[in-house]
């Protein structure tokens, strides 16, 4: 015989009763759940206001132990080196490294100050409020790739604002809480940045893949002109981003686009820096006239 | 033997330990997101919903249907999907498993491994649809890697839960 069970509550009426509630509150708090999540799709700055708060409560736990996760990744790193057999190989990877980011920035700023000489009516507004902070976590059981800052509101963090590590761009801040703020990685499926290619500036849309690396689009259809090893900084068009911060290389041709792998590696992050929104000036408005002017 | 262990005949531990034990394992598997690595690709299994399913496949009464309500909520709040999402789907997993309970009653591990691998990849596939009208546009090939890793480790989470269910009952 099977157990006795409390969901088959025998003569009680009461047991009835309250099992048939449990059901009913069952029911209706998955129908709440359902509608919290349309209203999250149509209001999202509420919800990342209650979930910015736990998220300021625990920051500060996944900051501490940020440190370690980054020596244990810099630990399989020195393995790694030794059985290259050359110690001299991780500097030398350094090195190249930091050669290659200044190739990028230089090959960004020729491109740069070629476009500028062209059309100097383009005025960029300085960076004043840069935040540097900590990204601390991120949301690994989740299609979406989501990390946390540690820093939020107080410290002069504004949702919209891009978030940069040194390599390149990391992503977008979506929701500030009080002392944290979320960051939507540039890997994330739902992201897009438009790039260009270095040396001559043809423009593409790099979208997120959702597993770490990026699909670069040209803007041009029917043929892909890039191939593998081409880099790719952000063209700083309609906004947000600033033009020039390296975005990825590309590792494979696809006949549509390429594939591409974000400079900056998001599993190595541990310091970026939050920037204020790129923002082309509006042309200046037209004189007052008219109907305006009583 | 230098002391003999108090007897436990007429003791039964607090209720606070009887019924906090699964609820606060669960919400630890749903803080797993705040450890301190940043991943590229989503691999890492759902802590908190494998916990939860342990917990009911290994006490089918213990839990009232809407405690996926709160759970969910909490889970939620870490997880990086829009609120809501897992309070639906594990009130509706939890109330499921109850109209299963009537079916087949007497399962041995295999059947409930089953059963809660196949609630895994349902909850990880509506997860990737919900995302998809968020926003987000991940490959539903890319969570392969998650579902496999999520529903082998299933018996394991199933294993550390009877453990502490031994702790628990003490």
């Amino acid at each position: 015989m099977a157990p006795p069970s409390p969901r088959r509550p025998g003569f009680s009426r009461r047991a009835h009763y309250s099992l048939f509630a449990s059901y009913v509150a069952a029911l209706i708090g998955a129908l709440v759940g359902l509608l919290l999540m349309v209203t999250a799709r149509f209001d999202p700055a509420g919800h990342a206001a209650l979930q910015g708060f736990l998220a300021d409560i625990f920051a500060p736990v996944s900051s501490a132990g940020r440190g370690t996760g980054a020596a244990i990744g810099s630990a399989f790193d020195d393995v790694g080196a030794y059985f290259d057999a050359a110690s001299k190989n991780r500097e030398m990877k350094l090195e190249l490294e930091a050669a290659r980011r200044d190739l990028i920035k230089g090959k960004a700023d020729a491109l740069e100050v070629r476009r500028l000489k062209q059309l100097a009516a383009l005025v960029e507004r300085l960076p004043e409020g840069r935040v540097t902070a900590r990204l601390v976590s991120s949301t690994g059981a989740s299609s979406r790739r989501i990390a946390i800052l540690a820093a939020g509101r107080a410290d002069g963090v504004v949702s919209g604002q891009p978030v940069r590590t040194a390599d390149g761009l990391v992503g977008r801040v979506i929701a500030v809480g009080r002392h944290s703020a979320h960051v939507l990685l540039m890997i994330d499926g739902g992201n897009i940045v438009p790039v260009k290619r270095v040396p001559d500036g043809a423009p593409a849309l790099a979208y997120g893949l959702g597993d770490g690396r990026l699909d670069l689009r040209p803007l041009a259809a029917g043929t892909n002109p890039f191939n593998v090893g081409d880099i790719f900084v952000t063209s700083g068009t309609g906004g947000v981003y600033q033009p020039g911060i390296p975005v990825a290389i590309g590792i494979r041709h696809n006949r549509e686009g390429t594939i591409g792998r974000p400079l900056a590696d998001p599993s190595r992050f541990d310091f970026a820096v939050v920037e204020p929104e790129f923002a082309i000036p509006p042309p200046s408005p037209p004189e007052p006239g008219g109907k305006a002017r009583q | 033997m230098a002391r003999h262990p108090r007897s436990r005949i007429g003791r039964s531990p607090s209720g606070i330990q009887r019924q906090g034990v699964p609820i606060i394992s669960t919400m630890i598997g749903s803080m797993t997101p705040i450890l301190p690595v940043i991943a590229t690709a989503p691999v890492m299994p759902p802590w908190g919903l494998l916990v939860l399913l342990a917990w009911r496949m290994l006490h089918r009464n213990f839990w009232p249907v809407w405690m996926g309500l709160p759970l969910g909520f909490f889970d939620d709040m870490f997880s990086g999907q829009p609120l809501g999402s897992a309070m639906m789907l594990w009130t509706l997993a939890l109330l499921g498993l109850d109209l299963l309970d009537r079916r087949m009653i007497w399962r041995d591990f295999r059947q409930e491994w089953a059963i809660a691998g196949a609630l895994i990849v349902a909850i990880l596939l509506v997860q990737l649809l919900i995302s998809y009208t968020n926003g987000g546009a991940t490959n539903p090939l890319f969570l392969v890697p998650q579902i496999a890793i999520s529903v082998l480790a299933f018996p394991l989470v199933a294993l550390g839960c009877a453990a502490l269910d031994l702790w628990r009952l003490r």
